[in-house]
């Protein structure tokens, strides 16, 4: 669905490509992300190195901030416990739509090896925010990690924005008929 | 012409208010989810209180409720940057309990892995602590070096992080065939670098303004606080467990404890705790290399493994020198097959106690490089 | 110094209030001690310069079924030698003195000790959870407790 496919199309021979404008909003917006990392525990160690030499986080795109206004999505590493869990809490309902959370490692999927007897730990931070793309792992290599966000970025690459609008225009209009 | 009046001010009776302010817990500089609360007088700290648990994971009820060699994965997430030197103090506890005696091979590989995570663990803290003072690119250069060593605790043991290789008795399984060169490599590269590191950061004219006199912990202080590690050698005591009360094999290995001297400041002060891990890096090259050419090629790593795990009645404190201080752990066993009671001295739980004394009356910027330096991992201080 | 001898020295000074010496090689020898005299029988230990026990390594919690127990290790860096105590208390009344005034590292440990077992220390000067949040109900690793339903809505258990 990328925008650069339509290259191979014959009508766009000499450079010129035709696309929608929600295609090339989609393109801009998922190829240039903005994050809030959310170091928590062992993963933001791995986070750590994704951004270090080796697996060179940034030529995604995709440059850390340190306050969640600025930022598109919120990255979640690590052990959620319950002491922490009203502040992600707070974060994420201070990012500015559109907003998506990626979150990465056991811990944060379902509580990880804490799930029994952590009497302090939430059992997976979807429990209070929205999760868009689980990464596993305890925990994830940062390969794996960078998929993830390729996952994020493809779905970012098919979202609606102008029909969104229209349904919702649409349902208005049927609703103030009834 | 109108004459100037100065209108003479006492500046000594001009009182300002404190304010109070939040770092954390969610915070770059913090190295985890660690929350300040910072009291300031204009930019002048004037008190600290660390905020901790916010990574408070439960370990030690875990812990009642596992088999022995169950709460090694566990004991792993403690301090996730030198994994391997967590499993050390606890697998030796539980072996110097049940009284088994594991082969030289084990002990080799042991200490060979225990020094690399050491390495790995100093590359990390000095690292994070030049971001702390605004140097971006050694950062880059000691994580391309953490790397190469992550890649033989991969080979060797299948995990890049967390590996739950030493088991009460042994290992989980034994090193691959190239091990011994891929090991020398390291060395050789860890040194080329730390050259490197020696003139981009150590001696940077910019690196020392930042952190020479800033957090000087004084030596009785040091002790009174229970601080140990690179904390209690940069205030120039020469106390490393592996020399004062030799574990393991390390009364085999040729090495020196290197302790702030106060070169460019004050004995004790953030560039001296930098300068001892620096250090610290050299000397366990050398162990590592004598370590390597001692150990022996042939042999069971896991003969010794016992197939229940079951100390007797009875309960033991055992410490090993963890790359952050003195690791302990308190073991009592009641004869079953899951520990009564286990508990973790974390070296930077109490290592950061001491914040609040030597970051008063420094300014708020110095405040983050004196975090910096103590060199903390929350997991660790939580548990 | 054997523990031993600080054993004999101890109980000369301090006379009832040592009350046993526990020796069970290969596990560590400890002395139990009444907790009336706690923060006299440390001070001595860390100020008498036979002992100069400097270094306080550790500070925990026990529960056993029926009392609590604080275990204290004391290591000295000068003369490189070691001790244990233990104080026990009933659960009913878990008070034992403070000794943070003597080793300033005692400050977190027991706070760390009221927070997980409900180890009242007297004396110490902010004894206030320190893991857990300040509006958490219990001390989780006493035995018997049993984590709750719910935290501010949200659901603890699996």
């Amino acid at each position: 669905m990328g925008l650069l496919d339509r290259l191979d199309n014959p009508y766009e021979t000499g450079g010129i490509i035709l696309g929608t404008l929600e295609d090339i909003l989609n393109w801009g917006r998922s190829k240039s992300d903005w994050y809030l990392h959310f170091g928590l525990a062992c993963c933001a160690i791995e986070f750590m190195s994704m951004n270090a030499s080796h697996f060179d986080f940034m030529r995604f795109g995709i440059i850390p901030r340190a306050t969640p206004r600025q930022a598109d999505f919120i990255m979640i590493t690590g052990t959620v416990t319950l002491k922490m869990a009203e502040r992600i809490k707070v974060l994420w309902e201070q990012m500015a739509e559109p907003k998506y959370c990626i979150s990465v490692g056991s811990c944060a999927n379902s509580g990880g090896p804490y799930w029994q007897y952590g009497y302090h730990v939430l059992k997976g931070v979807d429990r209070i925010i929205p999760v868009h793309v689980y990464v596993p792992g305890c925990p994830p290599r940062p390969e794996a990690m960078e998929e993830g966000m390729m996952k994020l970025q493809s779905l970012i690459d098919q979202q609606a924005i102008f029909r969104k609008r229209q349904r919702l225009v649409e349902e208005e209009m049927m609703r103030s008929k009834i | 012409m109108t004459e100037t009046k100065f209108v003479d001010i006492d500046f000594s009776r001009i009182e300002t208010d404190r304010m109070r302010l939040n770092v954390g817990p969610q915070h770059p500089s913090t190295h985890g989810v660690l929350r300040l609360e910072v009291e300031l007088d204009g930019e002048v700290v004037t008190n600290v209180i660390p905020h901790i648990g916010y990574l408070h994971r439960c370990f030690e009820k875990i812990a009642e409720n596992m088999n022995y060699q169950q709460v090694i994965p566990y004991v792993d997430r403690m301090d996730y940057i030198s994994s391997m030197n967590n499993e050390l103090p606890y697998v030796m506890a539980v072996e110097k309990l049940m009284g088994i005696k594991v082969p030289e091979k084990v002990e080799y590989i042991r200490v060979i892995m225990a020094e690399l995570n050491r390495i790995a663990n100093h590359q990390i803290a000095i690292a994070t602590f030049g971001l702390d003072a605004g140097a971006f690119t050694p950062f880059l250069y000691l994580f391309r070096d953490r790397e190469y060593i992550l890649w033989i605790f991969e080979k060797a043991t299948g995990g890049r992080l967390l590996f739950n290789y030493f088991w009460v008795g042994g290992l989980a399984n034994d090193v691959y065939p190239t091990f011994k060169e891929d090991v020398l490599n390291i060395v050789k590269q860890v040194r080329k670098t730390n050259k490197d590191i020696e003139e981009l950061l150590i001696y940077n004219k910019i690196f020392i303004d930042r952190t020479a006199n800033v957090g000087v912990l004084p030596a009785d202080v040091a002790i009174n606080y229970g601080c140990s590690g690179p904390m209690l050698r940069g205030s120039g005591i020469p106390f490393d467990l592996r020399k004062a009360e030799p574990y393991s094999i390390y009364d085999r290995f040729d090495f020196e404890i290197p302790v702030g001297k106060g070169e460019v400041g004050t004995v004790g002060d953030c560039w001296d705790r930098n300068i001892v891990r620096f250090r610290e890096m050299e000397q366990s090259c050398r162990i590592i290399e004598q370590a390597i050419e001692q150990m022996p090629d042939s042999g069971d790593v896991q003969s010794a493994i016992p197939k229940k795990v079951r100390p007797p009645k009875g309960e033991i404190y055992f410490r090993c020198e963890n790359p952050k201080g003195e690791l302990g752990f308190y073991i009592i066993s009641d004869g079953k097959d899951k520990p009564y009671r286990v508990k973790g001295r974390a070296p930077s739980f109490v290592n950061l106690s001491v914040l609040p004394e030597i970051s008063r009356g420094y300014l708020f910027a110095d405040l983050i490089v004196i975090l910096g330096s103590i060199d903390i991992v929350l997991g660790e201080i939580d548990r | 110094m054997e523990i031993g001898e600080i054993y004999n020295r101890l109980k000369e000074k301090f006379g009832e209030s040592i009350k046993e010496l526990i020796e069970n090689p290969p596990s560590d020898s400890y002395i139990n001690i009444a907790a009336e005299n706690l923060f006299d029988i440390c001070l001595e230990l860390r100020d008498n310069p036979e002992f100069d026990f400097d270094y306080l390594m550790c500070l925990s919690g026990v529960d056993f079924p029926d009392t609590l127990q604080v275990v204290y290790h004391l290591y000295s860096l000068k003369k490189k030698h070691k001790v244990v105590l233990k104080v026990t208390v009933s659960k009913d009344n878990p008070k034992v003195p403070s000794i943070e005034r003597i080793w300033r590292s005692a400050d977190w440990h027991e706070r760390e000790a009221y927070d997980l077992f409900g180890i009242v220390f007297e004396g110490h000067h902010n004894l206030i959870r320190i893991l857990l949040p300040y509006d958490w109900e219990g001390h989780p690793l006493r035995k018997d407790y049993k984590e709750p339903e719910t935290y501010h809505g949200m659901r603890v258990p699996y």
